[in-house]
């Protein structure tokens, strides 16, 4: 501690450090808050169903989602990404998870939101299994905090129907209706 | 100049600075809810704690060593070691 430059240096290491550790215990208090975040997904219409080429089935809905991730953001949130994803089994697959929308929620003023849109991704069975099926539209959420590790949860909603054969791009009454929280 | 007093100040005030900058901060941000905030109230300790404790100030040179006169010091010779050449081992 003689000269400026020890001094310099053991007070840009000892900084540093207390910096680390102020931002180990900001991850930790994460740990106190128990998020309770809401969910309603209705698909409003299915506006094409149909085989392709391919021989696998593609639909096209429009969805109403409506969502409350207000409690997922603490003061150490940086954002949250959310995707909906059809899941379903098929014979061939037990696991069919499909992409349908997603969105990066930047505050937790955005966090509250009701969205109308078609599905942001094309939804494409492997094969010809979607006539009928059953499936859970599931809203994932990756929490990405600005100090410390990233977290995902999810929100099954289940009860949705495909309709029992295919249409072009007729207009439809809700062939296909679940409200869940 | 830094005596030695002066040194042992200067390092507690720094450590004591951070630290209680760091948990000022700390309740702040989390109070206020605002990651920005905490990290803005400690680079404010950092910068006043180094203006304080890494300039030479004089008061951290309070306490001058006393160093003898040279008549002094010849008047109290150092004690000579003897034999002690003889008895460490020949090793280097």
């Amino acid at each position: 501690m003689h000269s400026f430059g020890y001094r310099a240096n053991a007070l840009l290491t000892f900084s540093l450090t207390v910096l680390a550790l102020m931002c180990a215990m900001a991850s930790i208090t994460d740990n106190f808050n128990s998020p309770s975040p809401t969910a309603t997904v209705q698909i409003l219409n299915v506006n094409r169903f149909q085989k392709k080429a391919s021989g696998d089935d593609e639909v096209a809905i429009t969805l109403d989602i409506s969502a409350d991730l207000q409690s997922l953001f603490t003061w150490n949130t940086k954002q949250v990404f959310v995707f909906l994803a059809a899941e379903y089994r098929t014979p061939k697959n037990s696991v069919n998870q499909v992409s349908l929308w997603d969105a990066i929620v930047p505050t937790k003023e955005d966090a509250k939101f009701s969205i109308k849109t078609k599905n942001k991704y094309r939804f494409i069975d492997q094969g010809s299994n979607l006539r009928g099926r059953d499936f859970n539209l599931t809203l994932h959420w990756h929490v990405m905090p600005k100090t410390g590790k990233m977290s995902a949860d999810k929100l099954v909603l289940p009860g949705f129907r495909l309709p029992e054969s295919y249409r072009s791009r007729r207009p439809a009454k809700h062939p296909a209706k679940a409200i869940a929280t | 100049m830094m005596d030695w007093q002066g040194q042992k100040i200067a390092e507690q005030v720094m450590q004591i600075m951070l630290v209680v900058f760091a948990i000022g901060a700390f309740l702040t941000g989390y109070f206020m809810g605002s990651l920005q905030l905490m990290l803005f109230i400690y680079a404010g300790g950092v910068v006043l704690t180094t203006l304080i404790t890494i300039p030479n100030w004089t008061i951290f040179n309070r306490h001058p060593l006393n160093w003898l006169e040279p008549s002094e010091a010849k008047k109290h010779p150092k004690p000579q070691v003897t034999g002690l050449i003889s008895k460490k081992p020949q090793k280097k």
